[in-house]
């Protein structure tokens, strides 16, 4: 069900690597310029930003097309809930565990609840995934 | 130099995600990396180090709020990708405004 193609990534141009680079690099100077402006509570919202999902689904539309840009829209969904998985971590732990420890963690609970999630809808929907 | 930094270890990790997001399939399943912690990963281990961890678990508590209007978002976008007059560079662009008033309203109402 799960599969690995890792001639996939040869598929793709060079600047499409770029993009999501500078896309990448933006947002995190963002979240930090937003955070020292305006505090931690704002600029701890646009850690969750969705800053290269634009990117990455207009490359994916024009690639493979627009069901599986869907496809991946709904995996984002999905993986966004396991985003709540990390920041309970983070919340619940931080104050205890070294910094390491806490994002070590709080980042294999984001993969375990994301791949949870997604099993579990695959499962409901009783259909290959696409 | 932190502002280098906070740009180059970020462009790096969403990178990485963001190739795992390529080799894994189906697609429902690689989409699971457009919403990879990457962000705050390297944000909340600068935060760590510069301001303490009062300031990382209010940031915690923030980026909870923040994933409430990222998965409104996905679902959004999936809608607009149904319609093939919108470009989806324009779709999903422009509902960064509907996540921002997503997750502006969570945080007024918790805070």
């Amino acid at each position: 069900m799960i599969r690995v193609d890792l001639r996939a990534p040869k598929r793709s141009k060079w600047w499409e690597y770029a993009i999501r680079f500078v896309f990448g690099g933006a947002v995190t100077v963002v979240a930090g310029l937003v955070g020292k402006a305006m505090g931690p509570s704002i600029g701890g919202l646009f850690l969750a930003f969705p800053s290269i999902l634009p990117a990455s689904l207009t490359l994916l539309a024009s690639h493979r097309g627009r069901d599986q840009a869907r496809a991946d829209a709904r995996g984002a969904s999905v993986g966004s809930l396991g985003l709540l998985a990390f920041a309970g971590i983070v919340v619940f732990t931080a104050r205890r565990f070294p910094p390491a420890l806490v994002l070590s963690v709080a980042l294999a609970a984001w993969l375990v609840t994301s791949v949870a999630l997604w099993l579990a809808l695959v499962a409901r929907r009783g259909e290959d995934p696409v | 130099m932190e502002w280098i930094l906070r740009f180059l270890l970020g462009g790096a990790i969403v990178s990485a995600f963001a190739l795992l997001g390529e080799i894994f399939k189906p697609k429902s399943f690689a989409g699971l990396f457009g919403a990879a912690p990457s962000v705050a990963v390297v944000s909340l281990a600068l935060a760590f180090q510069k301001h303490g961890t009062e300031y990382v678990v209010i940031q915690g508590f923030a980026m909870a709020l923040g994933a409430i209007a990222l998965a409104t978002y996905g679902l959004c976008t999936m809608h607009v990708l149904r319609k093939p007059d919108v470009p989806p560079w324009l779709g999903a662009g422009l509902l960064w405004f509907e996540w921002l008033a997503v997750a502006i309203a969570g945080w007024a109402m918790v805070r």
